[in-house]
């Protein structure tokens, strides 16, 4: 690559270096002396780790029987448990014969954002408006009842489904929210800019967990007697505010990657304010900061773990309440790789994607 | 009112309701109106809420007796200590996490991203499975996993790993002698210090000798020997006026030395690892965003491939590396309040835990710990601000 | 924008006005259609879960009988389950109604933190469970140890009020939730676990191996652990405080679940009056004048609740001791009915 060829004849391979496996050996992991003593030392270094780990997790687990009982002589682990109770990681405390409304929510979601994310499926503003707009309703009315279903309490969510409830939306809310903190931040009015900085800079600056504690057991303080939310409602609010100062800074950095030329020929051709942004500037900004916004998604995702303090019972908070339980005491290792395990896939499928949209969305805009 | 104004002036003016300046100056006060508005209604909610139900209010409850224990305590704390104590004791020890989580996340991180760009194959793999895996598993899970998958492979004290006698690691800690000064000890220090200044001004003029003659001192390592050998050198002469406090197996527990407990050992390295999968990242895109024309120029200049690492690209990277390193570290500090998961006794887990409780005093603690946090936020954005400002490209 | 302001200053106005009419806790619960109850994360005996969510325990059954005395059905309530740090700032602002989690009443929480407490449903003390391998028999022998417990209880000061006092040394360890302060005791980080001694033989339960873990015989405070209501309304700590009464005089009369309704043809005056038969004590309260019937016949009185829950019909085991009724020798006393 470095090396542009400038000379007229045919570019010949370089004297003196070996094709094949063992020239590719050579130069990838023996080229000096000092490579050579890293790859001896990464290879002793898996050699200690994969096998024991393989062996635990696969050879020497167990998968069969209901109890622990099952697993009492295996040195491996026991997958059992992870077994047992999957359902409960899954769904919470939701009831057996109502989980097939969870399972159309997640369905319908997933094929909305398919849809409105991938570059092949037509018609983008009417999958990511339903998206926004129709799809809260939906999921609300079948995750909660009402409309002929039976209602299903918020304090019965739970597992992965309570955590992708949360981050979802989360991001949902915060979007709106985001984008007007934007807005308001690159305002030239001085009160409004003064504002807006306050709430982010505050929100950014201190910890998530004071966040949720306000909102799930002081927000009663502040309102008038009589006024109540529901638990999960309050954890949302929280969540959906926090989240929105951290979507502000990343809907502000798509902003300021739009030339000042757009603007200003927008205005030129008469547009006001709210034409200029709604029509020029933030359908731009938006489209380069949706990879932003897939990793405050993923960032969301985790720290969603932290609603187990509490006392909403994400899939960590479910695997905790789960090992505690007497019947599977001792099983918290193998409940915590399954939930390290699924929070690793669902992160890694969503930053592989956001880093592809990375790349195909550079359309120059971007001020270095 | 808006057509009379037509009606009245002479020339074609824009309306009141169009013109921006008036606009701007509306919607300002609205704002101001709705957010003051807000406010108020929300306190003047908590008074009427405080009033109604007796609730204690104000800051005068730090100054009573706090009547727990905290399990480490960097400044003389007891249960006869005030909240005001434990506060102090909680902030240091959310700072100490912190600041170590820093420096260990950034030099770990640093190695990682630039493993990442190894030309060794195996080397670089590795380093990009570390990244993936830790980046994407909740820290709160990693902090359990560090904490009870550590804690269960650890042994009981009484069977605790030892290592010339006189370091343990156990279930309750890592046990470190401790030293204990003796008189004389003094002098050590002073040598400390003298070594300390004389190496600043080496610095100095080595800077200022290669500025005029173009000839480089080694500084740094000579620096180092100061340091090291000065206080060394004092030491051996005078005897060596210090002796070291062993821990020792007395009933329980070790006794004496210094104790580095689980809690804290779990915290920084979860904190740590989990931040330095992202500061690594960040290396790695800094590093790439060098032209690599600036290191074949400053290879073909005569550099060192050391040096060039150091003199040439490090620099320019810093400049795309500092910022987000900055909200690398701000997270840093807020995921530590996550350590009151795992008693470790910080911010969170003994000033908003415990003495919330026992006082009750919710708003008045949580604007404390909320103040906190931000204070320090601020603090370290303002520090980075200024070294992000330092580096900057000087545009002409 | 202006129109939008205009909607958001009108909510604001509504909500105020709305929020201005000041409801007791009472009217409050009845427009609700259900008590909101605070319970602890799981402590077995108390209050726990079962793996569909449904709540039992000793502590859940006097919410219950708050619901059944005020609605006449034990299922209207809802549970909120708190860790002990979050329980009475939980309280304070309104997000229950009841905290009935095994809190010890204390000079301290009852005058300053704007609460109430209002009855004792279990007499306790704390103890001390500790490793059998240690060898120790009494809490005097504890020095030096390290001991785990839940932050923000009465115990963390209880441990250094009696360390201090018998001169010996300790380290706290203080988890923010009680099941990872057991689960740190039983990975060896403490020798001690240390909390109410009920708890003890509750928390045992979820250890690796119960049988080799053993609760010192030691009591080193009084835990008078009980329902916690809002200061400032007396008509709803009167509820809740004869709910509990109720179930400890139905107890003294002999009224079960099982008997509830031939007792009402009880030619007893006592238990007429008890149970509205002839008398409506439920009036001065705002309830109904079957408040009690409902309380025995759907939740039962004090010694059924008792026995299924933490006595002999559970898998706690715990005696009755200071929890017997005053006539056989233990607290449990009730004002008259009358």
């Amino acid at each position: 690559m470095d090396a542009q060829g400038t000379s007229q004849g045919p570019i010949l391979p370089p004297a003196g270096v070996v094709h094949g496996p063992l020239g590719w050996l050579r130069a990838n992991l023996f080229s000096t002396p000092f490579n050579s003593l890293l790859t001896v030392l990464c290879l002793y270094l898996l050699w200690i780790t994969v096998p024991p780990l393989i062996n635990w997790a696969i050879i020497d687990a167990t998968v069969s029987g209901t109890d622990r009982t099952a697993c009492a002589g295996a040195s491996g682990a026991c997958w059992t448990f992870v077994k047992m109770r999957f359902g409960q990681f899954i769904y919470g405390l939701y009831p057996i014969e109502e989980r097939w409304r969870v399972n159309v929510v997640f369905a319908v979601g997933i094929l909305l954002v398919l849809a409105a994310l991938s570059p092949r499926v037509p018609g983008k503003l009417w999958s990511g408006g339903a998206f926004v707009f129709v799809f809260p309703v939906l999921a609300y009315v079948l995750l909660g009842g009402g409309l002929g279903l039976p209602v299903v309490e918020t304090r019965l969510w739970g597992g992965l489904m309570l955590t992708l409830v949360v981050a979802t939306t989360a991001t949902v809310v915060s979007l709106p929210l985001g984008i007007i903190l934007a807005l308001a931040r690159s305002s030239r009015m001085p009160i409004v800019k003064g504002t807006a900085v306050v709430f982010i800079e505050v929100v950014r600056g201190v910890p998530m967990i004071t966040v949720l504690f306000m909102a799930s057991v002081m927000l009663p303080l502040f309102l008038p007697p009589g006024m109540n939310f529901d638990k999960l409602m309050r954890a949302l609010i929280g969540i959906s505010l926090f989240a929105s100062a951290y979507m502000a800074e990343v809907i502000r950095g798509g902003l300021q990657a739009i030339p000042r030329g757009q603007i200003e020929a927008a205005q030129a051709l008469g547009l006001n304010y709210t034409r200029t942004m709604g029509l020029i500037v933030l359908p731009q900004a938006l489209k380069l900061v949706i990879p932003g916004i897939v990793n405050s998604f993923i960032s969301l995702f985790k720290d969603t773990t932290l609603v187990a303090i509490i006392g909403l019972f994400d899939l960590l908070g479910m695997v905790q309440t789960a090992s505690t339980n007497p019947e599977w005491l001792g099983s918290s290792v193998e409940g915590y790789v399954f939930a390290a395990f699924v929070f690793g896939c669902f992160c890694l499928a969503m930053s592989r994607y956001s880093q592809a949209l990375e790349r195909r969305l550079e359309t120059g805009h971007r001020r270095r | 009112m808006a057509v009379e104004a037509k009606a009245t002036s002479s020339a074609p003016r824009t309306p009141v309701w169009r013109d921006p300046a008036i606009r701007s100056l509306a919607i300002q006060a609205l704002l101001l109106v709705v957010v003051l508005g807000a406010g108020w209604w929300l306190l003047d909610n908590t008074r009427q809420n405080l009033n109604r139900q007796g609730i204690a209010s104000g800051f005068g409850f730090l100054d009573h007796t706090a009547g727990f224990a905290i399990v480490m305590h960097l400044i003389p704390y007891s249960e006869a200590s005030s909240y005001g104590m434990a506060l102090g004791v909680a902030l240091i020890n959310t700072l100490l996490v912190t600041s170590l989580g820093i420096f260990l996340a950034t030099v770990i991180g640093f190695f990682v991203g630039v493993a990442r760009l190894s030309s060794n194959w195996l080397v670089a793999r590795l380093a990009a499975f570390y990244v993936e895996a830790l980046r994407n598993v909740p820290l709160l899970l990693q902090i359990f996993f560090w904490y009870f998958a550590v804690l269960r492979a650890l042994p009981p004290p009484r069977e605790s790993v030892t290592l010339f006698g006189a370091f343990f690691l156990n279930l309750r800690g890592l046990y470190v002698p401790a030293p204990v000064a003796a008189s004389g000890f003094g002098l050590v220090l002073l040598a400390g210090g003298v070594a300390l200044v004389a190496a600043l001004g080496l610095g100095l003029w080595a800077r200022r000798r290669r500025v005029a003659t173009g000839q480089d001192f080694p500084a740094a390592a000579v620096s180092l020997g100061l340091l090291i050998g000065l206080p060394l050198l004092v030491a051996a002469a005078t005897g060596f006026p210090m002796s070291w406090e062993l821990p020792a197996l007395k009933g329980f527990n070790f006794q004496g030395g210094l104790v580095l407990i689980p809690e804290f050992v779990a915290m920084v390295l979860a904190i740590s690892l989990y931040a330095a999968a992202y500061i690594a990242e960040i290396v790695r895109s800094g590093i790439l965003a060098v032209n690599r024309g600036q290191t074949e120029a400053s290879l073909a200049l005569g550099l060192s491939p050391a040096q060039t690492l150091r003199l040439v690209v490090v620099p320019q990277a810093l400049r795309v590396i500092v910022p987000p390193l900055t909200s690398q570290y701000l997270n840093i500090l807020k995921n530590s309040s996550l350590a009151a998961a795992i008693a470790y006794p910080e911010l969170v887990s003994v000033f908003a835990g415990t003495v919330l409780n026992q006082t009750g005093q919710a708003i008045e603690v949580m604007a404390i710990t909320m103040a906190i946090y931000l204070s320090v936020s601020l603090a370290i954005s303002a520090f980075m601000n200024w070294y992000n400002g330092r580096n900057a490209l000087r545009e002409r | 924008m202006n129109r939008i302001t205009k909607l958001a200053l009108a909510t604001l106005t509504t909500i105020t006005l709305a929020g201005a009419a000041q409801a007791s806790t009472l009217d409050d619960v009845k427009k609700k259609g259900f008590v909101q109850c605070g319970v602890s994360q799981g402590l077995a005996g108390f209050s726990s879960p079962d793996d569909k969510g449904n709540w039992s325990g000793l502590d859940v059954d006097l919410c219950r009988a708050v619901a059944a005395a005020v609605f006449g059905n034990p299922q209207a309530v809802k549970f909120t389950s708190l860790s002990a740090k979050e329980r009475f700032t939980a309280l304070q602002s309104g997000e229950i109604d009841v905290l009935s989690r095994n809190s010890t009443y204390t000079i301290g929480r009852d005058t300053s933190l704007g609460l109430d407490f209002v009855a004792v449903n279990y007499y306790d003390g704390q103890g001390f469970i500790v490793h059998k391998s240690l060898g120790v028999k009494s809490a005097k022998e504890l020095n030096g140890a390290s001991i785990c417990t839940e932050t923000g209880t009465t115990t963390e000061l209880n441990i250094a009020d009696y360390f201090r006092s018998h001169k010996m040394e300790y380290k706290a360890i203080a988890f923010s939730n009680n099941d990872e302060a057991v689960a740190a005791y039983d990975a060896g980080r403490c020798d001690v676990y240390t909390t109410d001694q009920s708890g003890l033989y509750a928390n045992r339960l979820k250890m690796a191996k119960p049988e080799e873990n053993i609760v010192l015989p030691d009591i080193i405070s009084k835990e008078p652990l009980g329902p916690v209501v809002r200061h400032g309304d007396n008509q709803w700590g009167d509820i809740v405080r004869w709910a509990h009464f109720a179930m400890v005089t139905g107890e003294e009369m002999g009224i079960t679940s099982a008997n509830a309704k031939d007792m009402l043809k009880s030619e007893n005056p006592e238990i007429r009056r008890l149970l509205g038969v002839d008398d409506n004590l439920g009036q001065g309260m705002g309830l109904p004048k079957e408040w009690a019937f409902n309380i025995l016949s759907q939740v039962g009185n004090y010694a059924e609740s008792f026995e299924r829950n933490v006595g002999a019909k559970s898998p706690l085991g715990i005696a009755r001791g200071l929890n017997a009724l005053w006539s056989q020798g233990g607290l449990q006393y009730a004002p008259p009915a009358r």
